[in-house]
């Protein structure tokens, strides 16, 4: 019996020990990361690497601000995944709603459609949308960046998720809704949105990050500095050789994967569920 | 008559053809702006990258001459890059597919039990999913640094002499192979911790009554009641592997001389460095192709799930 027990209890450890051993790959990097980002210019550098910096240097978060305007850039980031956020939302659940809900010809032939888009790169129609924006104007401007997650790959994925979780809606409730004299828009508005929070919800977490992420776009469409999002802004902490200047490269990283880290952690249960529900990345 | 009965022949009389007509038109209108924006910023696209494919069209001056399938000729004939490219992106599909799942798999396993520390993990081993893939890049890039990154330093003071990891070849390739695995494989995880939960512990048990161990029941039950999420897996992570760009853009910049360059990189770099926007639509067509024979493989295997 005893024996069994001191099984158990070593099975135990090296289940914590492999796991600890395979999750270091994962963590590392954020560590290393944050505390580079505290060190000088040549302590990035130091051999033996210091676990901890030798001196804290704080400064490197106020230099991000003076090598580019990042404050600038970090706001444009900022707002562009919030539109996108609300656009997607509104859109997506719209249609989403029609897709399960109203019964309309061609609705199950115009889903099909959107669907086979679903896993469609947006690799392949950047450079047609590039002379399309050209000739729009649009050009070193964010709006495209805003149009097209809402309308392209994320758009697709988020009236899907939306059609997902109207069609479990049960039709009573808009029988009744029906009968106390609300049309379509007020079932919509009313009744069938307010119930969607947990599928709104997802559906905000997944096009926030998207846009927040988004790096071929931004490469793409936006040439000026002060349009620069987070992504394109991060790659350019480069001295006159095109060559990194870690410390800062590395500050500015941690200020932009924080924030997002931090409400990860918070809302963690509701993120992985929003990933998983959407599960077409790879 | 009931107030019931009242209400029911008031639902009946509203269900007449006028209202399921007004009903129709809503359905329009609600679907409208999702639909317009997907042709005009989806299909559209998709036409013009067939057309384009077709000629010869300069990014800056926006000058095109029609070819015909020239461009076809020359990528699958000449293009020595293109030959590369190929290979490169077979390779990265190859080395990433295995790993990514594999890794899914025994993430999921040694996490499916309900142990404390088990949230911990899993929290963990998600996190670069939700982080950016450029600072993912970024760092892993400072860390790969040939003398002065961290890997070889670490490897340095056990006595090993590590190698230049993003300026040789095979290395190159390996190394943006292994870091994006680490990126990705957390959402892999979690879908199968999802089908892990889903199937009966009873199977286990019995098997285990029968005489099983832990390793038997592991390659006779689980695993086989794993395989369409293990298929639905592949095809999105094959799909996912096709679409990388920033990942490589930033570790090695497709090199060295091209040992990382993949499809959509190519795509990138044809037509928007060196401006040749006819060929990077051929590219995109052959990204196209490609990427719907997954989509309907991945609808086929989906139908046969049910």
């Amino acid at each position: 019996m005893s024996s069994l027990s001191a099984n158990r209890r070593l099975g135990a450890v090296l289940w914590f020990a492999s796991l600890l051993l395979l999750a270091l790959p994962f963590v590392f990097p954020f560590w290393w990361m944050i505390t580079s980002s505290l060190k000088s210019a040549s302590e990035v550098f130091a051999f033996p690497p210091t676990i901890l910096p030798e001196t804290w240097q704080w400064r490197n978060f106020v230099d991000v601000f003076g090598y580019q305007p990042f404050a600038r850039q970090y706001f444009n980031s900022l707002y562009i995944a919030a539109l996108v956020t609300a656009g997607t939302i509104l859109v997506s659940s719209l249609a989403g709603y029609a897709f399960a809900r109203i019964r309309f010809p061609a609705s199950s032939l115009i889903f099909l459609l959107l669907l086979s888009a679903l896993m469609m790169p947006s690799e392949v129609t950047i450079v047609p949308n590039f002379f399309f924006m050209t000739f729009l104007g649009w050009v070193n401007t964010h709006i495209p960046l805003i149009v097209l997650p809402i309308f392209g790959a994320n758009g697709v994925v988020g009236t899907f998720l939306m059609r997902q979780f109207f069609l479990s809606l049960p039709g009573e409730i808009e029988e009744a809704a029906m009968i106390d004299g609300l049309g379509r828009f007020g079932i919509f508005w009313r009744i069938a949105l307010p119930i969607a929070r947990p599928a709104l919800g997802a559906l905000a977490i997944i096009s926030f990050l998207f846009s927040w992420n988004l790096f071929l776009e931004p490469l793409v469409f936006i040439n000026d500095l002060e349009l620069f999002t987070l992504p394109l802004a991060l790659n350019n902490f480069t001295d006159n050789y095109g060559l990194p200047i870690w410390h800062l490269q590395l500050a500015a990283t941690t200020l932009s994967v924080l924030p997002v880290l931090v409400v990860y952690i918070i809302a963690q249960r509701q993120v992985v569920e929003s990933f998983a529900m959407s599960g077409v990345k790879g | 008559m009931s107030y019931a009965q009242k209400a029911e022949r008031r639902v009946e009389r509203r269900r007449g053809w006028s209202l399921a007509r007004r009903d129709a038109l809503f359905g329009y209108l609600f679907i409208s702006p999702q639909v317009l924006g997907f042709l005009v910023f989806v299909v559209g696209p998709i036409v013009a990258v067939f057309v384009f494919s077709l000629s010869e069209r300069n990014l800056l001056t926006g000058q095109s001459t029609f070819v015909g399938l020239e461009n076809y000729a020359w990528m699958f004939t000449a293009d020595p890059v293109f030959r590369k490219v190929l290979v490169n992106s077979l390779v990265f599909t190859a080395g990433l597919v295995p790993l990514n799942i594999v890794l899914a798999l025994v993430l999921a396993l040694l996490l499916s039990r309900r142990r404390p520390g088990v949230t911990l993990f899993r929290t963990l081993f998600f996190a670069p999913v939700v982080t950016s893939a450029v600072a993912w890049a970024i760092v892993w890039r400072f860390m790969l640094q040939n003398e002065s990154g961290t890997i070889n330093q670490l490897l340095q003071l056990a006595g090993i002499d590590g190698p230049n990891w993003l300026r040789e070849e095979n290395w190159a390739m390996a190394s943006v192979i292994v870091t994006r695995v680490l990126k990705n494989v957390g959402l892999n995880m979690i879908i199968y911790l999802a089908a892990i939960q889903g199937i009966p512990r009873e199977y286990g048990d019995a098997a285990r009554v029968d005489g099983a161990n832990g390793w038997h029941v592991l390659r006779h039950v689980t695993i086989p009641m794993l395989a369409p999420t293990t298929l639905l897996i592949t095809i999105i992570t094959i799909v996912g592997s096709m679409q990388v760009f920033d990942h490589i853009l930033l570790m090695t910049g497709g090199g060295p001389a091209n040992a990382t360059m993949v499809l959509v990189y190519y795509i990138y770099q044809q037509g928007f460095e060196f401006f040749a926007t006819g060929y990077a639509s051929s590219l995109s067509v052959i990204l196209f192709i490609v990427t719907l024979g997954l989509t309907l493989a991945h609808w086929l295997l989906r139908g046969r799930e049910r």
